[in-house]
């Protein structure tokens, strides 16, 4: 297969495998706050069972990866269709998002596990 | 009911009008009829297309109540209520009057790899295809396709994306995809890969809503993502 056709086809996987990656994470992540909350729930209740949990961060950081790949691919589709945006910048555009939704999303799990 | 119709026509190319004609009501009378009627009795300089009236050839399909549809079959008793406004099909150049330019969907279909790429000579004896199997099947869900251009005026996403190889185009892809015969698959792949092809298709159907065929583009279109998924994964077609 040429580059381009396989990059835009791989793409296109790695989409549809991630939207199988965050069913998963969403659905876990409402249960596990429906859960947690029931008998009320305080900032420091929390960051005490977050602390040092690897299962945890590594729940949270599968999520934040499946999000960073899923958002800019699908914006990627959006911004082309609805106004035409092609080629390099788009490209760069979309992965300097993706590359956002990673470090703040890391970030924020860094928080919670240390 | 009344025993006319008022069939409101679009005349001129892109910039017409439309120009109403009172046409005499008949028993089992087609969208094709109201159109021939007016073109033999009441103005012959209306511009139109069609051959075999039967449905299999495809080119009568026109804007009809503004859904897109073929003429020849289409009756007009049974159509909703009201005027009858009939139209050139969407998405395609208007040349004249009900007369699209077809030139921009076949181009589609060259584009797409639907040209049969033979993988022997003359000389070769009969393939034998088994209609049982797995290809065969798929290639047959799509094959009856009479290139009226319904789907390719039904898809939003052509109006978008001018470039959208469109649904007629990527099922006639997807039947040569499963034709044994065939060697052309690794240009085939790749041209139907991506934002112009079957990537970009949205898997809402109005294409099959629409296809007087009860073809089934959307999931020759799914096939095409497998298909381009499994090249692209190995790096080979
Ligand atoms: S399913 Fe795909 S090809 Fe069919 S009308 Fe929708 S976008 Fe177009
Ligand atoms: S797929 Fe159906 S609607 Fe589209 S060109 Fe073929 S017969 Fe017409
Ligand atoms: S005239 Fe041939 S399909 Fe309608």
């Amino acid at each position: 297969m040429k580059l381009r056709a396989r990059a835009e086809t791989l793409l296109w996987g790695a989409q549809r495998a991630s939207a199988a990656v965050l069913a998963v994470c969403v659905l876990a992540h409402l249960a596990t706050i429906l859960y947690a909350v029931r008998g009320g729930l305080t900032a420091a209740e929390i960051l005490s069972r977050t602390r040092g949990s690897f299962a945890l961060a590594f729940f949270y950081g599968l999520f934040v990866l499946a999000v960073a790949v899923h958002a800019p691919v699908g914006l990627r589709a959006i911004l082309r269709e609805t106004f035409g945006w092609r080629g390099v910048p788009l490209d760069l555009g979309t992965a300097a998002f993706a590359g956002f939704l990673v470090w703040f999303g890391w970030r924020a799990v860094a928080g919670l596990f240390a | 009911m009344a025993d006319t119709i008022d069939a409101r026509i679009w005349r001129g190319g892109a910039d017409g009008r439309f120009e109403t004609f009172s046409v005499p009501r008949r028993a089992s009378q087609t969208v094709l009829d109201v159109v021939t009627y007016i073109q033999r009795k009441l103005d012959p300089t209306l511009s139109y297309r069609f051959a075999c009236r039967v449905g299999m050839c495809g080119s009568c399909a026109m804007t009809v109540n503004g859904k897109p549809r073929w003429t020849c079959r289409t009756h007009v008793a049974r159509l909703e209520d009201g005027p009858l406004t009939v139209e050139p099909l969407r998405n395609l150049p208007r040349i004249k009057d009900l007369a699209a330019d077809m030139a921009p969907f076949f181009d589609k279909w060259a584009k797409a790899g639907g040209r049969f790429v033979p993988s022997t000579d003359a000389e070769a004896d009969f393939a034998i295809v088994e209609p049982a199997s797995a290809e065969r099947r798929a290639a047959d869900a799509g094959i009856e396709c009479i290139g009226c251009a319904v789907c390719y005026s039904a898809c939003d996403l052509v109006s978008w994306n001018p470039d959208y190889l469109g649904p007629a185009a990527l099922n006639r892809a997807w039947t040569l995809v499963n034709d044994v015969r065939d060697a052309g698959n690794a240009d085939r792949l790749d041209a139907v890969a991506g934002d112009a092809g079957c990537h970009a298709c949205h898997s809402q159907q109005s294409c099959r809503e629409h296809c007087p065929k009860s073809l089934n583009p959307t999931a020759s279109i799914a096939g095409l993502k497998r298909a381009t998924l499994r090249a692209a994964w190995k790096g080979g077609p």
